[in-house]
């Protein structure tokens, strides 16, 4: 080792001797790899990343953004889970956000992302999350970066196969993975009655063309097995949807064992194009169902919740010709299909092989009724005929493909810690390399579009044990980058990500970088208690509803002196931040508020609803660092008892001391 | 541009040249590349033992019933989870045989050293491709580690 270095250490001197930068290649191979991926990842300060790298927050009901290479990260979106640090969820404007049919649910499970697509190829505009626990799918805007809709999803339970997408958007899934009676059935009924009551459903929610707005176009009601992950087709398949399913057992305890049993589970394609036109037609019933649906407006800056009260079921098995099971081995998990749409690769967990099914077969099984029997009223096409070859040996625990573009897949190897890349065509392992340790879900980015970019794979690991300096019991979950623009993937950085990463989308950050809104237009804020300048600031009672329409700018606040609240009243504080500049937050904390701060972005109105607990003194603030004098913005409130006299007041700069006090001075 | 990409080269060349107190993610590759290296290919590696600390464990021809006791409780909190004490595997194997297939030393080395073992040992990575869950290690002392195999021994009928 020291000798490298000392060898190192002389070829850098040589090199900025003669400065022949490319030929700074030192011969040892581990050096090599070192010195090559820290140039590769690092992106200068003041320089922008060549990719955005949006990942899914897992039990913390985020999202986070990343740029790539340098795995820095960029951002955190809330998505199902309340924020204080920008008072997502808690303020009055974002709390619609996280109703559903039980009640506000202020966490979730958040594990898959999908980029909307165009042609099959990504378009930048919105990305869409699952939300696993309280089946939801939320929409994402990449202009605000924001959450801008939130649907929840009737007859629904553990929303993992979630949320893909067809290949313009047209609609996204949502497959369960309970089987659960349905909402309008009885659902009182004993556990283990499952293979009579229990159904699983699959949901597609269309996606308006313009506006991006959600709503369920029809549920197809299936078999009660798990559905676990889903894919849409593309190009030739564009017309199909590929779930995979585990527990065909149908057992409802014990699943690590009792749904283990089988030596194949199934790939279900759902010819969805059929199905749409079949729901044209009239098939399908209307089904009474309760469920969420809530829009962000950002004319008014809020948001609304609207609980729908139908919606419309086929039964697959009504429909014949809609619904194919594909025999996979070993309870499959991922189920990836190719840019060309032609391969459809399904990852038994439990499997020593990863099988790899050709879309022109099963059109022609389906053709021949090239049918092994049925499941539940579903044909289960012949394994063989629907195979197009098996890649052997890969590794333990295969889990997820993506694509590179160029012919080659990579899965990830749960068990053995490693991804492992193979070619479509051939079937043949082009190479393996350990990840640290227990790999996920990998991305490269538009590796599940047409139009892979193969430069990076992104390998988001469960376990972290040892790569980082301890942190008690908990550690953070990782990414590791891979570049993968040569036959071998060569490993150039890992970070430490937050909460727990599942899946993850990158993109070229072109696409959106150019579209990112700096502030919103005060002139056109329709927030009902915007505050358009400080002439316009007030405090309005009501009954014992208090409305403060007050106002923020660098650095003070209108009205900063509030005199005249009583016990018992209800405050909102309807804070308008009157900067019309980028980066010009201004935050806005009560003392003793139950809730969280607002993070009012310039031209933006942001209501928090405060009780005071008891009479006294109140001091509001701004908690986002905003200028030099950031520390003076500042600002009282007098909460005076039940049946008080005191009248209602409130200025700014006026309220002067009491003339008969005057300050210290120093005395010499 | 030109002088970033200089500095930068003089970043990663030096990086390198750093001692071992300034230790990059590149270095932690290295070694953990190393350790799987050694582990593909020990031929000191003795696969009746297993690695770990145990050589030879006296195990005397009756069972030791406060043992079997002891290990029947370390059993209930910390194995049963996962394995039955029939021939049946659950998560993993069932017990029953266990004192036949394996040596003491390899049991015992096996559920105190149970990652080194997954890495290295044959019969251990085998067992890994039917069941696909890497044993967790259960933090078992030395004589819970001794007790437990006792009271394998007794569900293998020893008396």
């Amino acid at each position: 080792m020291k000798k490298n270095n000392f060898y190192l250490f002389t070829v850098a001197v040589a090199c900025l001797l003669f400065t022949v930068l490319p030929s700074c290649k030192p011969k040892n191979t581990a050096d090599a790899i070192s010195g090559d991926a820290a140039q590769k990842v690092y992106v200068a300060p003041g320089k922008y990343d060549e990719f955005y790298d949006f990942v899914s927050g897992g039990f913390n009901g985020q999202m986070s953004v990343y740029g790539l290479p340098s795995g820095r990260l960029l951002k955190i979106i809330p998505i199902f889970s309340v924020f204080p640090e920008n008072g997502y969820g808690y303020s009055e404007e974002t709390k619609p956000m996280l109703n559903t049919s039980h009640g506000f649910v202020p966490w979730d499970d958040q594990h898959h992302l999908e980029l909307s697509q165009t042609n099959g190829e990504i378009d930048g505009r919105w990305i869409f999350a699952n939300g696993n626990n309280t089946p939801r799918i939320a929409r994402v805007d990449l202009t605000t970066f924001k959450t801008a809709e939130i649907l929840e999803l009737p007859n629904s339970a553990g929303n993992h196969s979630s949320p893909f997408i067809t290949e313009n958007t047209e609609y996204v899934v949502a497959g369960t993975r309970f089987a659960v009676p349905l909402d309008n059935d009885n659902g009182d009924v004993p556990l283990n009655s499952y293979r009579k009551n229990f159904n699983a459903s699959i949901s597609f929610v269309k996606v308006d063309k313009n506006s991006g707005n959600m709503s369920i176009a029809f549920q197809l009601k299936v078999p009660p097995v798990d559905f676990d992950l889903s894919h849409g087709g593309k190009g030739p398949s564009h017309d199909w949807f590929f779930f995979s399913c585990y527990n065909t057992e149908q057992a409802n305890t014990l699943l690590e064992v009792n749904a283990s049993q089988r030596d194949k589970d199934f790939i279900l394609a759902v010819n969805w194009k059929k199905l749409e036109e079949y729901v044209a037609q009239g098939n399908g019933k209307k089904e009474p169902a309760k469920y969420a649906h809530n829009v962000y407006d950002e004319k008014t800056h809020s948001a609304t919740s609207t609980m729908e009260k139908e919606v419309l079921v086929v039964d697959s098995k009504d429909l014949k010709d809609i619904c194919y099971f594909i025999p996979c081995p070993k309870s499959p998990h991922g189920c990836d299909v190719d840019p060309t749409g032609e391969y459809i690769v399904g990852s038994g967990k439990l499997a020593a092989l990863i099988p790899v099914f050709s879309f022109e077969k099963i059109k022609k099984a389906i053709a021949n009724k090239d049918f092994i029997g049925s499941y539940d009223g579903i044909p289960v096409i012949k394994y063989e005929s629907a195979l197009y070859g098996e890649v052997k040996k890969p590794g333990l625990g295969p889990l997820h493909t993506e694509f590179d573009g160029r012919g080659n897949a990579i899965t990830t190897m749960f068990v053995s810690s490693e991804i492992v890349k193979w070619n479509l065509k051939s079937l043949k392992i082009i190479d393996r390399q350990p990840t640290f340790y227990s790999p996920g879900h990998l991305s490269i980015p538009g590796g599940d579009t047409r139009k892979p970019n193969g430069k990076y794979v992104i390998v988001y690991n469960k376990i972290t044990k040892d790569r980082y300096l301890p942190t008690g019991p908990e550690l953070a979950q990782a990414a590791q980058l891979f570049d993968i623009s040569g036959d071998k993937m060569k490993l150039l950085l890992d970070f430490p990500t937050v909460g727990e990463p599942h899946y993850g989308q990158a993109v070229e950050a072109s696409l959106i970088r150019g579209k990112s809104v700096k502030f919103f237009d005060i002139n056109k804020n329709e927030n009902p208690y915007v505050t358009k300048g400080e002439k316009e600031a007030k405090v309005v009672r009501n009954g014992n509803r208090i409305d403060v329409y007050i106002t923020q700018i660098r650095s003070h606040f209108v009205p900063d002196n509030i005199e005249g609240i009583k016990m018992g009243d209800e405050v909102y504080w309807h804070v308008t931040n009157l900067e019309q500049d980028w980066d010009v937050p201004h935050g806005f904390a009560i003392k003793g508020a139950p809730t969280a701060e607002l993070l009012v972005m310039p031209g933006e109105t942001q209501t928090i609803k405060w009780s005071p607990e008891k009479p006294g003194i109140y001091p509001f603030y701004c908690t986002d660092f905003c200028s030099a004098l950031h520390q003076e913005m500042q600002g009282y409130v007098r909460v005076s008892p039940e049946g008080s006299s005191v009248p209602l007041t409130f200025s700014t700069g006026k309220n002067m001391p009491d003339s008969s006090t005057t300050p210290p001075v120093l005395e010499q | 541009m030109y002088v970033s990409v200089l500095a930068l080269f003089l970043f990663a060349c030096n990086s390198s040249s750093n001692n071992d107190s300034n230790n990059t993610a590149d270095d932690t590759t290295t070694t953990a590349t190393d350790q799987t290296a050694d582990a593909n290919a020990n031929p000191s590696y003795d696969p009746n033992r297993g690695e770990g600390k145990f050589t030879h464990v006296y195990i005397s021809p009756k069972l030791d019933n406060e043992k079997a006791e002891a290990g029947e409780k370390i059993y209930n909190v910390k194995c049963s989870a996962c394995h039955k004490l029939t021939d049946e595997k659950l998560v993993g194997p069932g017990w029953k045989g266990v004192t036949q297939r394996q040596t003491a030393a390899w049991i015992m080395n096996f559920v105190t050293n149970t990652d080194d073992m997954i890495n290295k040992d044959p019969k251990a990575q085998a067992m890994l491709e039917i069941c696909l869950v890497r044993m967790p290690n259960q933090n078992l002392s030395d004589d819970d580690a001794r007790n437990v195999y006792e009271f394998m021994r007794k569900n293998d009928g020893v008396k």
